[in-house]
């Protein structure tokens, strides 16, 4: 139970920031990545604040257990394989394309918009064919 | 407007904050394509109430933020279906081959100092700006 509350806890802060942050706005985002254009940098103040409090939350597990039980995740890989490549690439491309990436995508609910919908339907469906994309990918790697 | 950067910096705060909470409480990193990702093909099965959990916090805070102020965000989504579409399976297959978007590798990953989650953000954040490059500066089509 405590895990599920949590959960609701850190959504809930997560969708409030989007909302607050501007994420949610598709022309701040877009006007972020246009930096050949009218550049907006309000994202940068964004990630910036969002990097302080998670710096700190990983200070904070080192000697410690999480408070609803388990364990923190494993130290990260160093290893860049093509997946995270060339998956960064296609997201990038989509994230570009729209302004929205997976959180803001969830939001767009909140608000009532069918293009915010039309979008999150099809990024369920792009999530789901993944993995097969993925061991295409593996494939492509093993005869390369 | 010229307190936009407050805003973001505030709202930022926010999602580190949920970030913490999600790490330190459950001891998972915050990366709503992960998150959303493992509930679509069935690899998140056993946590399946926390990830339903944390997108009903995603959805429902906006939505009673808007409740209670009586006003939606600005959006400006395009209302072109077909470029929505692309651009939706190009980040649902992207985010879960790369295994983490803006908020898993870029928040998570950049904060922990994660090799993965620096160079992934910095590879999407070059393939938008060059989205934008091209298909706004140079064609001018979106």
């Amino acid at each position: 139970m405590l895990r599920i509350f949590l959960a609701l806890a850190a959504g809930s802060l997560f969708g409030a920031g989007l909302m607050l942050s501007g994420m949610t706005d598709t022309a701040k985002v877009q006007g972020f990545l246009d930096i050949f254009g009218n550049w907006d940098p309000t994202l940068a103040f964004v990630m910036g604040g969002a990097l302080l409090p998670m710096a700190l939350a990983w200070r904070l597990t080192e000697g410690r257990k999480p408070a609803a039980g388990g364990s923190f995740p494993a130290p990260p890989s160093a290893e860049l394989d093509r997946r995270l490549v060339l998956g960064s690439v296609l997201f990038g491309i989509g994230w570009g394309l729209v302004g929205l990436c997976p959180g803001p995508a969830m939001a767009s609910l909140s608000y009532n918009s069918w293009q915010g919908a039309l979008f999150l339907a099809a990024m369920a469906c792009g999530m789901i064919a993944a993995p097969a994309v993925s061991r295409h990918l593996d494939r492509g790697a093993a005869s390369a | 407007m010229q307190a936009d950067w407050i805003w973001g910096l505030g709202g930022g705060l926010l999602i580190g904050l949920g970030g913490a909470v999600y790490l330190l409480g459950n001891g998972r990193i915050m990366g709503a394509s992960g998150i959303l990702g493992g509930l679509l093909d069935g690899s998140g099965r056993n946590t399946a109430a926390e990830r339903i959990a944390f997108i009903a916090g995603v959805i429902g805070m906006p939505l009673l933020i808007g409740l209670l102020t009586g006003g939606t965000p600005n959006t400006h989504v395009t209302s072109n279906a077909a470029v929505l579409v692309l651009a939706g399976l190009l980040v649902g297959v992207g985010t879960r081959v790369a295994n983490g978007c803006t908020s898993g590798h870029g928040v998570c990953g950049i904060s922990r100092l994660s090799l993965r989650g620096i160079a992934a953000t910095a590879v999407f954040m070059l393939a938008g700006i060059l989205t934008l490059a091209v298909l706004r500066q140079l064609l001018g089509v979106i």
